[in-house]
């Protein structure tokens, strides 16, 4: 014990080191979020809050599960592969809510967007100058957008 | 050095706080997707690509982009004979209400759309000061905004242009991959909207994805490879002259 005999004054400094850490602790505890460091350095929650945002967009699946006659009609067309939100635009909030009706397209802009002719799209898309091609009829007198090929009388 | 029973006292609250802090730093299980199970990346086809502007439209709506700002964007090349590596690259508002229609010209003319690569090894969430922006166990590189600060290091770092400072929110804002529609089974919405299948999301440790097969059998490029980002979106087809 004759070691620490005159050592108060390392305990007493000792004691505040003690103190001093006490206090970032503290405020470390407040300061830094739960979830720091769960996966990296970053706040772990982050993750489940951004993959919480809402969804615009319902996806093809869910407009396939009560629109089944147009499905039918366009998976033999050249619009298989175009999925319905492309042209009818996000309609998350009809597919939880029928009673939230879809506004109506139209054909007249909706078509050229891909279609309009130009020599800077890939050489074997169908595209046409709409003034020369129809000469001012609406798309829709001649292919119905759900199968546009002219051969499908009837389609819808 | 004996402890007495004052020293004991003193030093118990502490040792109370740091071991509460150390339950904190247990990972919770997360419901129905498991984040070690995937790793996301984007295949871009080049050769498909109409430059119809939908995936700009649709991330715009999907994620309630700022106008003048993009999360992804079309930029339309125009390659000469006479200049092959100084194309002309436009891209009108990132190329949401698409191009302008060109008739026959010389050279070739490509459209480039161009997103988030989400790197292996980012830059840009290696230089965030507060660990505001980082690379999910899937795969995605991410922005907390309730803890960004906005100093825009990350902006600066991405050697892609894909990040900017929100103007309301003043934080950092990117594509996310539609990581809320990923983690619940849906696909990214340019993916969804795109009319001619030029964009694919891909899961590369999904072994039935077709992201494998298509790797083996096609040209596949990252943009700037030299940067050493480990970027993962594939471009099929890329011209040497985009940049």
């Amino acid at each position: 014990m004759n070691l620490f005999k005159d050592a108060g004054h390392l305990l007493r400094f000792a004691f505040l080191f003690v103190v001093a850490f006490a206090v970032f602790l503290v405020v470390r505890h407040f300061v830094v979020p739960k979830s720091f460091g769960q996966y990296g350095h970053y706040r772990g929650a982050a993750i489940a809050e951004i993959a919480a945002r809402p969804v615009h967009f319902a996806g093809h699946e869910t407009c396939e599960t009560c629109h089944a006659d147009v499905l039918d009609m366009k998976k033999t067309g050249k619009h298989a592969n175009v999925n319905c939100e492309a042209c009818h635009g996000p309609l998350a909030n009809h597919a939880n809510d029928p009673s939230i009706t879809p506004p109506k397209l139209d054909t007249a802009t909706l078509c050229i967007r891909c279609h309009a002719a130009s020599a800077a799209k890939p050489k074997g898309f169908p595209q046409v100058d709409a003034d020369q091609h129809s000469g001012g009829l609406a798309c829709e007198t001649c292919h119905k957008p759900h199968n546009p090929a002219l051969v499908a009388e009837g389609a819808k | 050095m004996n402890l007495n029973r004052r020293h004991f006292l003193v030093m118990l609250p502490a040792a109370a706080i740091a071991w509460k802090y150390v339950l904190a730093g247990t990972p919770e299980a997360s419901p129905n997707y498991t984040e070690a199970e995937h790793w996301w990346s984007m295949l871009i086809d080049i050769p498909k690509c109409i430059g119809c502007g939908n995936c700009v439209r649709a991330c715009a709506a999907e994620n309630d982009v700022p106008e003048g700002h993009f999360r992804t964007w079309v930029e339309r090349y125009h390659v000469t004979d006479a200049d092959m590596v100084n194309p002309e690259v436009i891209s009108p508002d990132g190329g949401k209400e698409g191009f302008p229609s060109v008739g026959e010209d010389a050279g070739k003319y490509f459209f480039v759309p161009k997103m988030c690569n989400h790197c292996a090894d980012s830059p840009c969430t290696q230089v965030c000061p507060v660990g505001a922006t980082f690379i999910t166990p899937d795969g995605v590189v991410l922005v907390d905004q309730t803890y960004c600060l906005g100093c825009a290091y990350c902006v600066q770092a991405c050697p892609y242009g894909c990040r900017y400072i929100h103007p309301e929110k003043k934080v950092a804002d990117k594509c996310t991959l539609c990581y809320h529609r990923i983690s619940k089974g849906l696909t990214t919405a340019c993916v969804e909207n795109c009319p001619t299948g030029a964009r694919q999301l891909c899961d590369l440790k999904n072994p039935n994805d077709p992201i494998h097969a298509f790797l083996k059998t096609h040209h596949v490029q990252v943009l700037k490879p030299q940067m050493a980002t480990g970027a993962k979106v594939f471009y099929n087809e890329l011209d040497g002259s985009v940049r």
